[in-house]
């Protein structure tokens, strides 16, 4: 059979054999957590609790800070210590409110439904505004709004996406393996807002368990059905997931529901799930803590807030001398120098690397292979966007379509002559959008 | 560990891949041709090949010592580059004929236009062509070197293949495909080309696009305007003939000097195979092949250009 799939791409050392087996497990935070204001796109939320208050599990400690921004929930009970800057994954300071966690674990009421024939559809996206869902994959939109398209009636697929293309994250793999009616309950929540949608669940065919998994699970549900995709990296990039299930196309200036598209990672499906059935908000997230530089690498169900160090020090801390630690994966994550930050909705995992092969390569000239025109899902030439980039050639960067870019890091891990294509690329987009959104 | 972690821009890993390990396959696939260059003629050639090598390694290591650049002769394209310039070399040329072709190819083609990657141009093969045009006897005289081993070589005729083809006298096809005629060093034989193309495939540092083009064009040309109607044996010596088969595999495929685009490469293998068909039978010479390559080098800003892909939903299907 041939499988779904997208033209471009890559193949990297995926790594998932450190922690695929290895069954998730609850991990308690030790020390105090910290949740950052702005966890997603959007407007930060706003704190509504003041230095002293006591809070509950599963209680909003600040609310949304416009339609797209998302609400922030505590993840423990115990007693806000601060509110002001912190540090975050990306290396920012930014505004958080710290809590220090009383070991009790007090949660609030949820407010549960035993039926998603109760709820109308403005309930559901309440709800899941309410809950503080946002893109658990990493991009962090708020997922109400994903969910509030101008003509819910053209929605031809919901697609959940479980490739997981990112090499060494087993986090939605063991979600799927483990809590398969978690996914399948929160895509019929999303289904039951689109009437004319079918739903896809989108997996790798390196992950046959799952996908045979998914598949009975689904048997008798008419609404959805399992998709295998080729094991190729950027498969779960959004636009490359969307061409893969239904051969649509779709530009920077497009949205997902302009081709009848809405996708939602695994995790964000769960959190779905949850917030829509039980009532309960974004509090947890499955974070894998792998590489060759951890003793143990591990799948956690962890408190959101909690430090990356603590994770490491859980997973066995750290095996040999690390030169890198990644929040994501090793495509699209961010290195890290300083791991005592939080784990917010949008992390995924910690890659602990021995070896920076970054550093370790040195660059030299292009000989113009192009390996990096082959490998480009958005069939771009990100040898030349490079060098306009580097040139500082504004203007034709962006004539041959430097902001179709969607920098998956393709080009960059390619490349024989180990030039920084993405990097560059990546600097010229910023400039471009700051100088568009400058006053003329 | 130490307190100090690495931090760069995404993506943290890189694949094995490198410029001197894909220069290093070239020279792997190269060496077939070579060898049988010099089982074919002899000790002469191996020296030849040698002093190529040498020349052009050195070159490149002088002038970025006396320029201050950085020693770039470890990525081995110099290497390459000297190897293919000796392939293409009559077996009986002097001594100084592969240090001349070295130091232009290296020094004028390749450094002088910004180094690896910027030059315009094939160095080996404008090198052969500046050759040709400098010493054209020294340059076309096939005589194969008193000192070749054993009798491999049919040197009945006098002539190269292509040249006894363009006269109107018939070859031995087995013979062209194996390599026992006369030419330059690395071109006779197509079987250890292919051999060599076997290996540049395999380990994908090439692909079929612009040698199958090129060969697939240059056959149909043969067959519409080469006057002999579709007459397996005259086109099969065209093929196996003259720098065909080395010229398509080693070095219309040389990434610089061709489009980067995948449109292009389709594009440049037509004219090429367009370009070497109308010098080799409509030209004065019996060869076309170098000529075809340096002059579509020229042609391939303008090929990049009227071939760029079209981005990613921009213009493909919508809902």
């Amino acid at each position: 059979m041939a499988f779904l799939t997208f033209k471009g791409g890559v193949h990297p050392y995926d790594g998932k054999e450190l922690s695929k087996d290895k069954p998730i497990t609850d991990y308690l935070p030790k020390q105090e957590l910290v949740y950052p204001l702005s966890q997603h796109i959007g407007a930060p939320a706003k704190a509504i609790v003041a230095k002293g208050d006591h809070v509950l599990a599963g209680q909003k400690i600040a609310e949304t800070g416009g339609f797209v921004s998302s609400p922030i929930h505590a993840s423990v009970s115990g007693t806000v210590t601060a509110v002001g800057k912190v540090r975050n994954n990306m290396g920012n300071m930014v505004d958080a409110v710290t809590v220090e966690n009383d070991g009790k674990y007090e949660s609030i009421e949820m407010q549960k439904v035993d039926s998603l024939d109760a709820l109308s559809k403005e309930e559901i996206i309440k709800r899941i505004q309410d809950g503080g869902v946002v893109g658990m994959g990493g991009a962090g939109f708020p997922t109400h709004v994903k969910l509030s398209p101008k003509e819910p009636d053209k929605i031809e697929y919901v697609l959940v996406n479980g490739a997981e293309c990112e090499p060494y994250l087993t986090s939605d793999y063991r979600r799927m393996m483990e809590q398969p009616e978690l996914v399948v309950g929160g895509l019929k929540c999303i289904l039951k807002l689109f009437d004319n949608a079918k739903g896809c669940i989108c997996i790798e065919d390196n992950k046959p368990d799952c996908v045979a998994k998914m598949t009975e699970i689904v048997k008798d549900e008419p609404r959805i059905e399992v998709k295998t995709l080729k094991t190729k990296y950027p498969q779960g990039a959004e636009r490359c997931l969307i061409n893969a299930v239904t051969e649509r196309e779709l530009n920077s200036s497009m949205l997902p529901a302009d081709v009848g598209c809405v996708v939602d990672n695994v995790d964000t499906v769960c959190a779905i799930c949850r917030a829509v059935m039980e009532g309960r908000p974004v509090i947890e997230k499955i974070v894998t803590v792998t590489g060759d530089g951890i003793a143990n690498p591990q799948n956690f169900r962890v408190k959101t807030g909690t430090s990356f160090a603590e994770l490491i020090e859980a997973a066995g801390g750290f095996k040999g001398s690390v030169e890198k630690v990644i929040s994501g994966g090793p495509m699209m994550g961010f290195a890290m120098f300083d791991y005592h930050v939080p784990i917010v909705k949008t992390s995924s995992a910690i890659l602990c690397l021995t070896k920076d092969v970054v550093a370790a390569n040195e660059e030299s000239a292009c000989i113009n292979c192009g390996r990096c025109v082959s490998g480009c899902p958005a069939r771009l030439v990100p040898s030349r966007l490079a060098t306009y980039a580097e040139e500082g050639q504004e203007e034709l960067f962006v004539k041959f379509n430097g902001m179709e870019c969607v920098e998956c890091g393709c080009c960059s891990f390619v490349c024989p002559a180990k030039r920084p294509l993405t990097q560059s690329v990546r600097s010229m987009r910023k400039m471009v959008l700051a100088n568009r959104k400058k006053p003329k | 560990m130490s307190d100090l972690l690495h931090i760069s821009s995404s993506p943290h890993v890189r694949s094995k891949v490198s410029t001197s390990g894909i220069m290093g396959t070239v020279l792997l696939a190269l060496l077939p041709a070579a060898l049988f260059g010099i089982y074919n003629f002899g000790p002469h050639a191996l020296l030849l090949i040698l002093i190529s090598m040498a020349t052009c390694v050195a070159t490149e290591a002088v002038y970025e010592h006396f320029m201050h650049k950085k020693l770039t002769i470890k990525d081995y394209s110099a290497a390459v580059t000297g190897l293919l310039l000796a392939l293409n070399l009559p077996p009986s040329a002097p001594w100084w004929i592969p240090v001349i072709g070295g130091v232009f190819a290296v020094l004028v083609v390749k450094q002088l236009f910004g180094g690896l990657g910027q030059n315009f141009m094939n160095p080996a093969l404008a090198a052969r062509c500046f050759l040709l045009i400098s010493f054209t006897g020294r340059m076309t005289n096939f005589a194969v070197p008193e000192s070749a081993w054993g009798n491999v070589v049919d040197t009945v005729s006098g002539a190269t293949p292509l040249a006894a083809l363009k006269a109107g006298e018939s070859v031995d096809i087995m013979s062209l495909f194996l390599g026992n005629v006369q030419g330059t060093i690395g071109e006779t034989s197509a079987l250890a080309i292919l051999v060599g193309a076997a290996i540049l495939l395999g380990t994908k540092v090439i692909d079929c696009r612009i040698p199958l083009t090129y060969i697939g064009t240059f056959a149909v040309f043969v067959l519409l305007f080469g006057g002999h109607g579709f007459d397996i044996n005259y086109l099969a010596a065209h093929l196996f003939g003259g720098g065909l088969m080395l010229g398509a595999w080693f070095m219309a495929t040389d990434y610089v000097t061709t489009p980067i685009t995948k449109k292009g490469q389709l594009v440049y293998g037509v004219c090429l195979g367009v370009f070497t068909g109308l010098f080799r039978i409509f030209g004065g010479s019996a060869e076309g092949v170098s000529y075809a390559i340096i002059f579509c080098n020229l042609l391939v800003p303008l090929i990049e250009r009227v071939t760029m892909p079209v981005a990613f939903g921009k213009g493909g299907k919508k809902a």
